[in-house]
């Protein structure tokens, strides 16, 4: 019972994680209908402008405090993501307002290229690592309750913590705010969002603002797990399976979908894995994906399509 | 009739629109008084509707200007327009199917919305105030046009002649000082064109909204209309009262697809 209390909650934990990243796509979708291909890179970007700046700028003003650095670090990333934003808006957006899915969803491809491309030519392509004092050393908790008690991942637990806060913002936004409404607006209907005086433009930067924030937390989160490297971009490729699971438009549905796919993985690779093979981790989320796209392609919760013919 | 035309509040003047080489408008000029019910009616791809999103700024004209309560307007856009007093309805519905009613008609008044994100977010004093006076105001909307039952509702579920009341819903929110309406009717059963027309009226009569309005059906123009513009081929071929325009040869034969 206990180990399998472990498992769960590790997954629950790492679920978290997913959910995060999940949750960059889906924002934007909702806002825009984009499915926005450029958000792992955005992560990438994101961890690479914080993993720098929290050498260069201690090193420019000579602090020595990390917790200083890693603030100032964290801001000034978070500035940089408020750029991008913006840039993506102006150079990008602004010109198909209108058009196609397709087209779009093209646009959000090369704005990926660009990231990447600007993002290790400025910050170089080498492995960095970020430090934010993550809790490192795991900890027994229950140990009355149950026989050699549960052992808990506290770097893990500290980051499903933050995602969670996040996520639940996020929701809060989208569903009580006048912004969020607005927001909502534009997703359903360009045309008439703007004809009812909704600024298209304004309601874009602020998408893509938040999106780039959700990125900035998901990639100092998973820098500082797996080092900020190039396949920190693919990290994103894991939030595909929990949004078909949990629906392209809704946030409830990328927290619960990240949740299933974390448990789902952990529980498969400890109990299934002896029978069939280890490595079911890997291509678990895939294959539930899959079958999710057969039955009920709209996710769980997702709005229905439905044609009127 | 209780209310009372007045000035001239838009004026159009020579307006040319052309998407690369089909000429859609070519040199149209009319203008429109503060209170009336203004048609404009035509055969199919008159220009009608490129003339509604010519006034909504969906449509820059490459010539032409937009005079509105005498200011001038080269270049509209649809945020301008909004601002300015103008909201408009759609030939295709276009409301926020994901939402239900009460959150369709609020995104109308979003325009009116004073507090900032902030307030917002932690439904601070002033932002929870302004959200139920906006809300309040909704309802009125909801009540005027006899849709309290499908409130909560999420638009995509209603049928289609509910939608259309919701799309005018929407618009109305906005307190516009002047409604488009473009084939507020099409697609209607009998009963349900007689509402619509209801709704109209009363929106004119009780508001002294002035109203703009592209539709098919000859009877319904006729009856509620005060002047209506004629458009065939992206010209204009009568303006003026009703039976005046009824009588007009060239407007018969637009119609009838006959040269007398």
């Amino acid at each position: 019972m206990g180990f399998f209390l472990e498992t769960l909650i590790g997954g629950l934990m790492a679920g978290m994680l997913y959910s995060l990243v999940a949750l960059g796509f889906v924002l934007i979708f909702k806002a825009s209908g984009v499915f926005n291909f450029a958000q792992g890179a955005m992560v990438l970007f994101a961890a690479l402008a914080m993993a720098r700046f929290a050498v260069w700028i201690p090193a420019w003003l000579g602090l020595d405090s990390p917790f200083l650095a890693n603030t100032i670090a964290f801001l000034a990333a978070g500035a940089l993501m408020f750029v991008v934003a913006w840039l993506v808006e102006r150079l990008v957006l602004r010109h198909l307002v209108n058009q196609e899915g397709a087209t779009l969803l093209m646009a959000t491809l090369g704005i990926a290229y660009v990231l990447e491309g600007v993002g290790t030519s400025i910050f170089g392509s080498d492995v960095y690592k970020i430090d934010i004092g993550m809790p490192k050393d795991p900890v027994m908790i229950l140990e009355g309750s149950f026989e050699g008690g549960l052992l808990i991942n506290k770097e893990d637990f500290v980051a499903a913590l933050i995602a969670a806060v996040l996520v639940a913002l996020l929701a809060l936004f989208f569903q009580k705010t006048v912004t969020g409404r607005a927001l909502r607006a534009v997703a359903d209907d360009h045309q008439a969002a703007q004809s009812i005086g909704i600024p298209l433009n304004r309601i874009w930067v602020i998408v893509w603002c938040v999106a780039g924030v959700v990125a900035l937390v998901a990639g100092v989160i998973w820098g500082s797990k797996l080092g900020v490297q190039f396949s920190l971009a693919t990290v994103a490729l894991r939030g595909l399976p929990v949004v078909i699971l949990g629906g392209l438009t809704s946030i409830p549905g990328a927290i619960i979908g990240g949740l299933i796919i974390g448990v789902g993985e952990k529980l498969s690779e400890v109990y299934l894995g002896p029978m069939i093979g280890g490595g079911i981790e890997i291509w678990f989320a895939y294959q539930l994906a899959l079958v999710f796209l057969l039955f009920r392609p709209q996710g769980l919760f997702g709005e229905k399509i439905i044609d009127r013919v | 009739m209780s209310r009372q035309i007045g000035e001239v509040i838009l004026d159009l003047k020579n307006v040319s629109l052309s998407f690369g080489g089909v000429k859609a408008l070519t040199d149209i000029s009319f203008d429109v008084r503060e209170h009336e019910i203004r048609a404009i009616i035509g055969p199919n791809g008159a220009g009608k509707s490129s003339m509604l999103n010519v006034i909504n700024g969906v449509y820059r004209p490459q010539q032409g200007e937009i005079v509105l309560r005498g200011q001038h307007f080269s270049k509209m856009n649809p945020y301008k327009a909004a601002k300015a007093g103008i909201s408009r309805t759609f030939q295709n519905i276009a409301l926020f199917k994901g939402m239900n009613v009460i959150d369709n008609l609020m995104t109308g008044r979003n325009l009116k919305i004073r507090s900032n994100l902030i307030q917002q977010a932690f439904w601070w004093g002033p932002a929870r105030r302004e959200e139920l006076a906006h809300r309040a105001k909704v309802e009125e909307v909801i009540d005027f046009l006899e849709i309290q039952h499908i409130r909560k509702t999420p638009v995509g579920r209603l049928p289609y002649g509910l939608q259309k009341r919701v799309d005018l819903g929407r618009a109305l929110a906005m307190e516009p000082s002047i409604l488009l309406l473009d084939e507020p009717m099409a697609g209607m059963n009998v009963e349900e064109k007689q509402d619509m027309c209801r709704f109209i009226l009363d929106v004119n009569d009780q508001f002294g909204t002035t109203i703009v309005l592209i539709e098919h059906d000859m009877a319904v123009v006729m009856d509620i209309s005060d002047r209506v513009v004629v458009l065939d081929y992206g010209k204009k071929i009568g303006d003026g009262a009703p039976d005046a325009v009824r009588a007009n040869p060239e407007v018969i034969s637009a119609y009838l697809g006959a040269s007398h």
